[in-house]
């Protein structure tokens, strides 16, 4: 199931009996390998009217939503796929957020597997609650269910038409033997009223009306605010603290040192400063007088790293795919190409900081946390108070984008702590932006050594693909377990490109700096370098961008996924498809505007297809990226304006790391603080973008994260178009472009 | 000591510490949350709030620099989400995460007041104080021209 054989995205924790238990499972799930999960923990399926659609006697419908909402659209898309098989008019919909009952629900949400996870068992979910409605008002006629019909919320029968409405037949609905989930009839693709029709997101009108409730915005009776000094060396500890000024800010109630440790933590803690209000606990820090044991990790830097990138560079890696004699045949090849890609730490930057807000009683607890991952929060809160999860009232609020950061449960660990010490009043544990910015988990650095060799005619002869990174692996594996270093490359592995002779190597940085997902996780960089080196070759050989990728993908085909066989092969139908599709869009090979370049890249990754081509210039030691094309197929679009979004964004996301994203370590600690050495695109910065969207029928996958690891490639190989300069390392430099 | 403002129309007294900032003063002591706190230091635009009619960053504001001044956030834009440049917000579906929003749509309030009819470039002087790590720039664009036509239909 899981495509690397340590750490998985989706590492979701189930929470036992006795605290939590890690129960780790693949990042890309299939919708098969889905529901053999689910059939494993259910034995038997939950009544949908418990688990999936409340009704109300006046016909009101709200629909459970088992994933959480962070600006991607499963709000929306998720309830769309029930209110399909429902039958319902989507403008009766409501939504409400599932509570942690993993008996039920597997509420972890990332790596772009929430529809793909969700279709196949919300379809039947949905269907099964809809043949209950069906007979139920079957049975009050005294008629054949087959001669009845569900629409609009509603089951009508003959001529002239009667009706009931759901509302009507819910109790007794809910009440009768629920359909065999494997077997119940879904619905015919062609009849579909609300899949595949644009969408806007269900929360829209809270989000334009500053009504929508962030997990900053928890407001409890009698909660504190806290604020926490943390060792600003990653891995350094508490030594002494002197709270007295501290105290002496008013409306500062109270100093309370604490310590964080085990699987979720990332700092070992700190001092917490609870005050009445936000403001006087950011003062009262402040006015904390505090000494830390900085550890081994203050020597540290970005340029040391740099050094062991390239001491591990001169090595040969441990061999992570080895196809042919690739070595051999770069040795004695005539024509051989070979170039060298860096990509720094990254942040994730969520506009909502991290925060938590968290009460423990003796008899309970609750909390209100903006997560990705509320069963993994609530065993986290379970085992800080001592109580067992069942007692954790975990309330899961929108979050203010999360991009794999809202994943964590260390932001969920220190709340817990701190309300510990708080005798039984709410805490919000708030962090500002520098907490944020220098305490998060970071997109790897990563350094690549690629080399490429063409035959006489312009084929690939060989291609190897060395990376030496800072791996997520490292970060979370046991002590002593095997990486392969497969993780790091994801489908950079699995290369389209048609050659004999392919090797991938890996070798590990050691380094303290957190890492983990990023929005697009390890594609980030793969992207980059192999669509970056594809470009590289196509120009040494010659040949037109598009043309020589569309001639090395050659026939169609389906390739099986490298370390991830469980999961759809990538089908080189779709990748030209998208290929095709944008630089048609695009106007691939008509004239620009003088000065400007024309790039193209494209990636498998989430099991989805993406391309663009970027139109981009370079003026006065800067970049402009002037449009965006993108083609997606991330199989049947349940929301296509929600597809759409989600690229937009992904684009916007790609283009701050590939012109500004970049976290550099100094004596052990992030040198960036805030969004004034931190740059973030803006709206002069934004390009024209376009995204359009394959209708297909295939399975749906994910799109959330799938748009961004073309951006960088596609705006790259266009500044080479535009200026014959290749960038190699991100962000881009004015000196790289001189 | 207490001070005094116009809050959303009405009059509003608030007794904390004279340097506290109007955004710790709306979101933490009147629970008033749709203003974000993002930076803290007036580079992401997630608090933006009128102040007198102009576009202001609450993080940085003092309660005291605010006593007998007129003070608009975005629950006091409309009653029921009306306002054209809200509607506009929903008709494009511009938020994603949302948490920027409230901040983008009080400066594009305050850009629509002074120049009816915005160009391009004066949206990108308008908006480039206000950050969206979701990237809905392109669409909050789209929103803001909408909003002036929607605007000048009803004048």
């Amino acid at each position: 199931m899981a495509i690397a054989p340590v750490v998985n995205r989706r590492d979701f924790l189930k929470t036992g009996a006795a605290g939590s238990v890690a129960l780790v499972v693949g990042f890309h799930l299939s919708p098969a390998a889905f529901a053999d999960q689910a059939q494993d923990q259910e034995k038997k399926p939950p009544n949908p009217f418990d688990a999936w659609v409340r009704i109300t006697p006046d016909n009101r419908v709200t629909l459970i939503l088992g994933k959480s909402e962070m600006g991607q659209g499963i709000m929306t898309a998720l309830p769309m796929i029930l209110a399909e098989e429902l039958c319902l008019d989507w403008k009766q919909v409501r939504v409400q957020q599932a509570p942690t009952n993993p008996k039920i629900y597997d509420l972890g949400t990332g790596g772009s597997g929430s529809v793909a996870g969700s279709w196949l068992p919300l379809r039947r979910a949905g269907a099964a609650a809809r043949e209950m409605l069906v007979a139920a008002a079957a049975k009050k006629w005294e008629v054949s269910p087959d001669t009845c019909k569900a629409q609009n919320g509603q089951v009508v029968h003959g001529h002239p038409q009667r009706y009931l409405s759901y509302g009507e037949l819910v109790e007794a609905a809910s009440k009768l033997p629920i359909p065999n989930l494997n077997t119940v009839a879904l619905k015919n693709s062609d009849d579909f009223t609300v899949v595949g029709h644009d969408t806007r997101r269900f929360e829209g009108r809270d989000k334009a009306t500053g009504a929508a409730k962030f997990g900053i915005d928890s407001r409890v009776p009698g909660m504190l605010f806290a604020v926490v000094a943390r060792c600003p060396v990653f891995g350094g500890k508490l030594a002494s603290f002197d709270a007295t000024k501290a105290k002496a800010v008013p409306g500062v109630r109270d100093v309370v040192p604490f310590e964080t440790s085990g699987r979720g933590a990332s700092t070992t803690g700190g001092v917490a400063v609870l005050a009445d209000n936000s403001w006087a606990a950011i003062q009262g820090r402040n006015a904390l007088e505090v000494k830390w044991d900085e550890g081994t990790a203050a020597k540290e830097s970005t340029a040391e790293l740099q050094k062991q990138f390239l001491a591990n560079a001169a090595k040969p890696g441990k061999v992570v795919r080895n196809e042919g004699a690739a070595d051999s045949v770069l040795a004695s090849s005539p024509k051989k190409i070979e170039a060298v890609y860096e990509l720094p730490f990254a942040p994730h930057a969520c506009m909502e900081p991290m925060n938590c807000t968290v009460q423990i009683r003796s008899d309970g607890a609750e909390a209100w946390i903006p997560t990705q991952a509320p069963q993994w929060a609530q065993g986290v809160i379970a085992e800080t108070a001592k109580l067992p999860p069942e007692k954790v009232i975990v309330h899961t609020t929108l979050m203010g984008g999360g991009f794999g950061r809202r994943y964590q449960a260390d932001f969920v660990m220190e709340a817990a702590q701190v309300a510990s010490k708080s005798a039984g009043k709410p805490v919000m544990v708030l962090w500002t932006r520098e907490d944020d910015m220098q305490h998060g988990f970071y997109r790897p650095a990563s350094y690549h050594k690629l080399q490429g060799a063409l035959d006489a005619n312009g084929n690939l002869a060989a291609w190897k693909h060395f990376q030496t990174s800072t791996s997520i692996a490292a970060k979370w594996s046991q002590k002593g377990a095997e990486d392969s270093g497969l993780g790091e490359f994801g489908t950079g592995a699995t290369v389209p490109y048609t050659t004999p002779n392919l090797r991938i190597e890996y070798m590990l940085a050691e380094s303290s700096v957190p890492r983990a997902w990023w929005r697009s996780v390890e594609h980030s960089s793969s992207g980059f370098v192999v669509e970056s080196f594809i470009d590289e070759l196509a120009a040494a050989a010659g040949q037109d961008p598009l043309a020589f990728r569309l001639k090395l993908i050659g026939g169609d085909r389906k390739i099986p996924q490298f370390g991830g066989e469980k999961e759809p092969p990538l089908d080189t139908a779709r990748l030209k498809g998208v290929l095709q599709l944008a630089a048609d869009k695009a106007g691939w090979g008509k004239p620009l505007p003088k000065g400007q370049g024309r790039g193209i890249a494209t990636f498998y990754s989430f099991n989805s297809y993406t391309a663009a081509v970027a139109e981009t210039s370079v003026k006065d030691g800067s970049v402009k990226v002037h449009r965006l094309v993108y083609a997606v197929d991330c199989g049947r679009p349940i929301n296509p304006e929600g597809i759409r979004a989600q690229v937009e964004s992904a684009a916007i996301y790609g283009l701050s790391a590939a012109l500004h994203d970049a976290i550099t370590i100094k004596e052990g600690r992030v040198e960036q603080s805030n969004f004034n050495d931190y740059q973030m695109p803006r709206m002069s910065e934004t390009p024209l973008t376009e995204v359009h969207v394959v209708m297909s029928k295939e399975e749906p996958t994910g799109i959330g994260e799938p748009g961004l690891p073309v951006v960088a490639p596609a705006m790259c190989n266009a500044i080479f178009a535009a200026t014959g300069k290749r960038i190699r390392r991100l962000p881009i430099r004015s000196e790289d472009l001189a | 000591m207490a001070i005094s403002f116009t809050l959303n129309g009405k009059s509003q007294s608030v007794d904390v510490s004279p340097d506290m900032p109007l955004l710790w003063v709306l979101r933490d002591t009147l629970n008033m949350t749709g203003t974000k706190f993002g930076c803290g230091m007036a580079l992401c635009g997630a608090c933006t709030v009128h102040i007198n009619g102009e576009a202001t960053r609450s993080c940085i504001t003092a309660i005291s620099s605010v006593a007998g001044k007129k003070v608009t956030t975005i629950e006091g834009l409309s009653a029921d989400g009306s306002h054209p440049v809200q509607q506009a917000w929903m008709e494009e579906d511009v938020p994603q995460c949302g948490y920027c929003q409230s901040g983008q749509i009080m400066s594009a309030v305050a850009l629509l007041s002074k120049k009816p009819n915005p160009t391009d470039t004066d949206i990108d002087d308008a908006m480039s104080g206000n950050i969206c790590r979701c990237g809905t720039y392109q669409r909050i664009r789209k929103a803001i021209h909408r909003a002036a036509s929607m605007q000048a239909g009803k004048a």
